[in-house]
Order: C-alpha cells, then sequence, then structure tokens
C-alpha cells in the first residue's frame, strides 16, 4: 500500500503548493471575470469598449512584437559569431551575455534610465557634437521602452540560439558549401530550417516576456507610454478596480498560453530533426 | 558547425556584446558621481552615495527580507521539488503524465497575474501574514528550477545503482541521501542558483505581496526612484552586480559557465 501510494506522497507537496497558492488563485481571478453582477462579459466589454484600455493593450502588443523581431535578429548574429569562436573568445562572450542576464530587471532598466535621461549620456554626446541644442527628453517613449527591452532579451536569446548553433554538425555545413551552395543559400537552407525550433522558442520567450512586463514599461514608459503589466497595477493598486484588473490578468494569461502552445506546435512541425 | 565570418557579422556581433555592457559601466561611473542627480560621465569622485544607502535603513531591512526569502523560498522549493523530480523520473509509468506540466504553471502564468491573484486570494482572502506570502509566491516562482533542472540531472542517472543499495539493505531514505543525491548534486547546485538569483531579483510578484514595513529590495528600489533621482540607486545598482559577479563566480568555480548555454 505505501509503495504503491510513494509516487504520490513524494510528488505530493509539490503538486499541493502548486495546486493551492497558484491554480485555485489564479483560477479565481480568472473566474472573477466571468460571475461580474453586471453580466458574464460585462468586464470584457467594460475592457475593449474603453478606447484607452484598448490603445494600452494594442501598445502592449506592437512592443513586444518589435522587441522580439528585433532580439531575434540581435539574437541570432550574436550567437552565429558566438558559435564560430574559438573556445578563449567564446567564453569571454558567453560572460557577456549572462552577465546582464543574471543582473535584475530593476538594475538593467534603470541602466537606460541613465542612458536616456535628460543628462544621460545620449543626450550630453548629442549636445556636444551640435545635433541638437538643448536636451531632449528621451524618456516616456515607445522607442525607450523597446531599447530597454531589447536589451533586456538580447542575452536570452544568444544563450538559446548559441546552443542551437553549436549543435548543427560542422559536417552539414561543409556538405553544402563542397556541394556549392553560396554562403546566403547554406544560411537559408541549412542553418536557419536547423535552428528554427531554437529561435521559435526563444522567440516566444522573448514575446511573452516583454508582453507581461511590469518594471521595464514602468519606468520608461511612465503613465504616457502605459502597457497591460502596468494597467494590471494602476486597476489593482491605484483605482481598487478589481475586476478591472482581473480582466487584464485573463487576457495576459489567454494570450500568453495561446502564443506558448501554437508556437511550440509549430517548433515541433518545423523541426526537421523530428520523425 | 565552423565556417568563415563575414567580417561585417563579426563587427555586429562586437558591437552588440559593447552594448551588452556598456550600461553596467555606466552604472558603475554614475555611482560615483560627485552630483545630485545621476549623470554619466561622473562629474568628480565621491563614495557618499553608497554610505547614503547604509542612512537609509529601507534599503537595510528589504535587504534583509530579500535575502531571506530568497534563501528560504529556494530551501522550501528544492526541499519539496527534489523528491517531485525524483518521483516524475522514478515512477514515470505510475504517475499521470500531465504531472510534469503541472510544475510548468509557475513558468507559463504571467508572473504579475500571480502576484495579483495571490495578493487577492491569499492575503486577503486567507489572511495570511503578507511574508508568508511573499515566502510562499517565491517558492512557487522557483518552483520549476527545482523540479526541471534536478530532474534532468536524474533523467541520467542509473536507478540500478540504487536499487543495488536497497536490496543489500539499505533504508530508501538513507539509499536516497547516500546514493542517489551525491550523483545529481551538480543539478541541485545549479537549481539553487538559478532559482536564488530569480527571486533576489523578481518584481512582478513581489509588488503585490509587499504589506507594511515588508518589503524586498528592488521593489524598495523602484519605490526610492519614484521620488529621487539621486545616484544612490546606481551605487545599489553597484551592489547588487557585485553579487552578481560573485554568483557567477560560483557558477564558473562549481559547474562551468557554459552549463548555461545548455
Amino acid at each position: 500500500m505505501i509503495k504503491r501510494l510513494s509516487p504520490w506522497i513524494l510528488a505530493g507537496p509539490a503538486s499541493l503548493l502548486v495546486l493551492v497558492f497558484l491554480i485555485l488563485p489564479v483560477g479565481s481571478t480568472l473566474i472573477a471575470t466571468f460571475t461580474d453582477a453586471k453580466g458574464w462579459a460585462a468586464p470584457y466589454a467594460a475592457f475593449f469598449n474603453s478606447g484607452f484600455r484598448r490603445t494600452v493593450l494594442y501598445r502592449t502588443i506592437e512592443i513586444s512584437l518589435i522587441t522580439t523581431i528585433i532580439s531575434v535578429v540581435l539574437g541570432f548574429i550574436a550567437a552565429y559569431v558566438v558559435a564560430q569562436m574559438p573556445a578563449r573568445l567564446k567564453s569571454i562572450m558567453i560572460i557577456a551575455a549572462v552577465f546582464p542576464l543574471l543582473t535584475g530587471v530593476v538594475v538593467r532598466s534603470f541602466a537606460w534610465l541613465i542612458l536616456l535621461g535628460k543628462n544621460g549620456i545620449l543626450n550630453t554626446a548629442l549636445l556636444s557634437v551640435g545635433f541638437i541644442s538643448e536636451p531632449i527628453s528621451m524618456l516616456y517613449t515607445e522607442g525607450a521602452v523597446i531599447a530597454a527591452m531589447v536589451y533586456l532579451f538580447v542575452p536570452l536569446m544568444i544563450l538559446t540560439l548559441a546552443g542551437v548553433l553549436e549543435g548543427i554538425p560542422k559536417d552539414v555545413v561543409e556538405a553544402a558549401t563542397s556541394l556549392g551552395a553560396t554562403p546566403f543559400a547554406v544560411f537559408r537552407q541549412v542553418i536557419l530550417p536547423l535552428a528554427m525550433p531554437g529561435l521559435i522558442v526563444g522567440a516566444v520567450l522573448v514575446f511573452t516576456g516583454s508582453f507581461t512586463s511590469y518594471a521595464t514599461p514602468q519606468l520608461l514608459g511612465g503613465e504616457r507610454q502605459m502597457m497591460m503589466g502596468t494597467l494590471l497595477y494602476q486597476r489593482a493598486m491605484v483605482t481598487f478596480d478589481w475586476t478591472g484588473a482581473s480582466t487584464v490578468a485573463a487576457i495576459m494569461v489567454v494570450v500568453t498560453i495561446l502564443i506558448v502552445v501554437l508556437m511550440t506546435r509549430l517548433a515541433r512541425r518545423l523541426n526537421p530533426m523530428a520523425g | 558547425m565552423r565556417n568563415t565570418l563575414h567580417p561585417a557579422l563579426t563587427i555586429t556581433a562586437s558591437i552588440i556584446f559593447i552594448i551588452l555592457i556598456a550600461p553596467l559601466f555606466i552604472i558603475l561611473g554614475a555611482a560615483v558621481s560627485d552630483t545630485n542627480y545621476l549623470t554619466f560621465p561622473p562629474q568628480g569622485f565621491t563614495m557618499r552615495w553608497f554610505s547614503n544607502i547604509f542612512e537609509i535603513s529601507a534599503f537595510r531591512t528589504t535587504a534583509i527580507t530579500s535575502l531571506q526569502i530568497a534563501f528560504f523560498g529556494t530551501f522550501l522549493a528544492l526541499l519539496i521539488g527534489i523528491p517531485a523530480a525524483y518521483a516524475l523520473n522514478r515512477f514515470r509509468i505510475r504517475l499521470p503524465s500531465w504531472l510534469s506540466n503541472v510544475f510548468v504553471l509557475p513558468i507559463l502564468v504571467p508572473e504579475i497575474v500571480l502576484g495579483f491573484s495571490l495578493m487577492k486570494s491569499v492575503t486577503i482572502g486567507l489572511n495570511l501574514p503578507v511574508f508568508t506570502t511573499l515566502l510562499l509566491g517565491h517558492a512557487l516562482l522557483v518552483l520549476p528550477y527545482a523540479v526541471r533542472v534536478v530532474g534532468a540531472s536524474l533523467a541520467s542517472f542509473d536507478f540500478s545503482i540504487e536499487e543495488a543499495a536497497i536490496s543489500l539493505g539499505c533504508p530508501p531514505l538513507k539509499a536516497f541521501l547516500t546514493v542517489v543525491l551525491p550523483n545529481i548534486s551538480a543539478g541541485v547546485i545549479a537549481a539553487f542558483i538559478l532559482a536564488f538569483i530569480t527571486s533576489i531579483n523578481d518584481v512582478s510578484i513581489s509588488l503585490f505581496l509587499t504589506g507594511p514595513g515588508i518589503s524586498t529590495l528592488p521593489i524598495q528600489i523602484l519605490a526610492h526612484m519614484e521620488q529621487f533621482f539621486d545616484p544612490t540607486i546606481a551605487s545599489v545598482s553597484v551592489l547588487l552586480m557585485l553579487l552578481t559577479v560573485g554568483v557567477m563566480a560560483i557558477v564558473e568555480a562549481t559547474l562551468g559557465l557554459t552549463f548555461l548555454t545548455k
């Protein structure tokens, strides 16, 4: 009897923690959006009827998409070079990617506050070359949020892709080259398809990470560039509109899960290594 | 994979890596600037912003809370996560296949949604103390590291060694502690480090779970920045980066940094 139950006894405490402190609370947040006194879909109608909240949703999608595209391109270039480097240079590059990754979001977003601020390095530089005559405000713009987010996610992309690109056997590349493929054809027809699953995993991490971020839009976007994360906080803790906050939370959960499920399917289908 | 690199690629990659590191040096410069506002390049040199950290008691108390939460939260996650990882690997056929997906939920559900839901249902709903909810929230946040990273180690462990010990009369718990655990120690260390650093840096869960007198360092930093724009935050950031350097040194010494690309 004990022997039959032992798997459950071992996995029990961790499962219980997830059930009681994640599934039930998050479930109750989601259910709250359907049991509103004004009707079951009223909170969603309220969300989409508000031009402001709709703008926030579109802005969040837009910023997350741009961040993902830029991060994928930059991350791919950097990881591609990392994969070709001799061991010593490679480890220096890996350190340069890991260090920011292990440094907190707050610290890394804060760095861009110094970079883009009124007394920041960018303003100082532009002033000294006479490009501008007085400091311009670069903070609280969409560009500031995107720059900081790309900075946040490129290391993640590099580390995800470096492993994948290193795993591509060099015989495959050599075979293609010796058969007369141009470097671009090798990239288009050999490297890219083999890296695609890793690329998709990385892109999903970046998109969902940007879509649900709080600290970066709060610091660099402020009220002017409100995103879903900052909207959720503002609804919950400033206006105490818990139903409104729950609706934002539910939209975040649905978008995140949808993206993860669809893209993992796509990654599996595109994986040339799998059956 | 090895082939010739176009110089343009190498140059672009070099610029990317410089941009990754440069902002962190800018923080270092801003932290020693002898001005009342944040600026770079630094004007003059002073250490007063570092001593200022210690004069603001909120930084001290929140740093202690952050360390406590990260340490005990990680410990709790490993304490319940290692047995779960063991069960998932050892008794794969006897457990339903969806169970391993349950332990991915803390990654799948957006952190900020989890934080908000915990505040609503647990801090207010169950009336649990703020510190307890914060601890449980962080344990949940890092549980996937415990289950998956330790699980990856267990996947390559040969359970017949453990069975040999048990059939020779070793009690199961002792067999686990003296036979299995030493063989998966790299996974446990990796899980501990990743979990600890994730917890220390967390904003989105802690955001909703701070209460009167209890807050974490990242939340305190955010609150301070809303009122002051002086170099104190830069010097706090420098101290946090020193912590990162320490963590990287531990990773390099125990596992080698290349494990992070796997």
